[in-house]
């Protein structure tokens, strides 16, 4: 994410260049909170499920929804990061090919009910794209899908299980999670970029 | 960053170096898992155009390639065409005709893959041409030093046998250098290149001195038993005074890696204890090879002359 100096303008109308706050700390947090409990009431065995983030913005999600699991149901649930950048059907001919990301399966999806985490679900192919990659990796019994915010714009039929925020945005906009890259407790945010302002999400 | 074709060591960066060495660090993880490929370079073609033999490089290409779900074709010109008086660059343009998207090429004479890349719309591969360059080769070995130590930068890396003949030898000098390690050259006189230390390397023909505190030591192959007689009096000295064995690697540090592109000759650049056990690590430099290379095709296959890229996008 290139975006970590741009200023933050908290809330009100959208001021061109300026990135708007769309879902704060306290909100992703509580969001959270309450997805690991639709998570538990939805899945009976809560020793069979298995958290798959999508790198970066997945991954302090699914650590963050792991801790909450622990809190609601007393289970250490695993957590794996899982790479899609090598299933992406964007994969041109020319241009610089996109930076890979880590991968790190620590157990078997055999018969696991795996829910993949991502931070912003937009046209789906991230998450087709992480659904071909889980099934290299073993037949999952079940497959669900966690997005903190869904911003519409869908291209594939595929629908969000566990939808922290929905936004509805412009097509040029981009919408990310900020201070993903740090340790459990740091600070995040999501915030929106008009076209102008140049993000990539 | 990064060309179109990747030629040499020479022509990189350090940015580009660090940029393959990165997307072969995520390749290594695809080859320990159960199903060991991804769809990426699905459709795609890989022409593996060797006019020189090679199983070993062209194995690991053809596992890189497939890997990453690519068509693998290998072609072997001294077998076919080139019999018939076919000119390179003639059967180069014919295979380039047929669209692939990425052509390695490997010949014995230095300078061919640059004369393939010039003709052709797809990228060209260099897998070793002559006494110039093997870029890939090298791009292993850094891989491998900086799996095994964590890192390049600061390290003495001390390079053994028949610099003068080896493109093993020049890419990985390109390359150590680039990432800031110390590179020293051993061997007997009339096998180090004459100007070798305008390539930023010190020179030795003393063992002992040139193993003096090396976190690495990279032996060569002694191609051919015909450099006997003209380059050093016999194997059997040769094997003596730089074939690499326990005993000579007392003066190195303690934790130094032992390295060599393969095939060994056991007894020759290695005892035969060194070429199957720590501290070498030549199967880890097998492994990393398809590695490297997965990379290498990932991040050169489909760009093209920028005629062709226009078109391509134009009808897209």
């Amino acid at each position: 994410m290139s975006q970590a100096d741009v200023p933050t303008a908290s809330g009100g109308r959208n001021p061109a260049g300026q990135p708007r706050s769309v879902l704060d700390d306290t909100g992703i947090r509580r969001a959270l909170m309450r997805i690991a409990h639709e998570i538990v009431e939805r899945n009976s065995d809560p020793e069979n499920l298995y958290l798959v983030a999508i790198p970066n913005g997945g991954e302090p999600l699914a650590r963050i929804l792991a801790r909450n699991l622990h809190e609601i149901v007393d289970v250490d649930v695993a957590v794996g990061v899982l790479d899609t950048t090598l299933y992406r059907d964007d994969l041109v001919t020319t241009g610089e090919r996109p930076r890979l990301r880590r991968t790190e399966m620590p157990s078997a999806v055999d018969d696991r009910v795996v829910i993949l985490v991502d931070d912003v679900v937009k046209t789906g192919r991230t998450i087709r794209a992480a659904m071909d990659a889980l099934m290299d990796f073993g037949r999952p019994k079940v497959v669900q899908v966690v997005g903190l915010v869904d911003r519409g714009h869908r291209e594939l039929p595929i629908k969000l299980d566990y939808v922290g925020k929905n936004v509805p945005t412009r097509t040029g906009e981009t919408v990310h999670l900020r201070g993903a890259d740090g340790c459990l407790d740091d600070r995040l945010e999501v915030v929106l970029l008009d076209a102008a302002s140049g993000g990539t999400a | 960053m990064i060309g179109r074709d990747l030629l040499g060591i020479e022509d990189l960066e350090r940015e580009d170096i660090e940029r393959i060495l990165e997307t072969a660090n995520h390749m290594r993880e695809i080859g320990e898992r159960e199903v060991k490929k991804v769809p990426t370079l699905r459709g795609r073609t890989v022409v593996n155009l060797f006019f020189e033999a090679s199983t070993r490089t062209r194995v690991s290409f053809e596992i890189a390639g497939k890997r990453l779900s690519a068509d693998v074709i290998n072609f072997s010109p001294a077998h076919s065409s080139l019999k018939k008086s076919e000119s390179i660059l003639d059967t180069a343009r014919t295979l380039d005709a047929m669209d692939p998207d990425v052509v390695i090429v490997r010949h014995a004479v230095a300078g061919v893959p640059k004369r393939i890349a010039d003709v052709l719309d797809a990228p060209v591969i260099n897998a070793g041409d002559g006494a110039h360059e093997h870029p890939t080769q090298a791009l292993l070995d850094l891989l491998t030093v900086q799996q095994e130590k964590g890192r390049i930068d600061g390290l003495t890396v001390t390079i053994v046998g028949d610099i003068v003949h080896s493109r093993v030898a020049r890419s990985n000098i390109y390359g150590f250098r680039k990432m800031g390690a110390e590179v020293r050259v051993v061997a007997p006189p009339p096998m180090i290149p004459a100007a070798v230390e305008t390539l930023g390397v010190k020179a030795f023909t003393s063992m002992r001195e040139a193993l003096d505190g090396a976190d690495v030591v990279m032996a060569l192959r002694i191609q051919n038993e015909r450099l006997a007689g003209s380059y050093f009096p016999s194997i059997r000295e040769y094997a003596a005074t730089f074939g690499l064995d326990r005993a000579k690697l007392q003066f190195a540090k303690d934790d130094v890696i032992v390295m060599h592109p393969g095939p060994v000759n056991r007894g020759v650049e290695l005892s035969h204890d060194l070429a199957d056990h720590r501290p070498s690590v030549i199967l880890d430099q097998v492994r990393n090879g398809v590695a490297i290379r997965m990379a290498v095709l990932y991040l050169f296959s489909g760009r093209r002359k920028a005629g062709r890229s226009e078109r391509i996008q134009g009808s897209s």
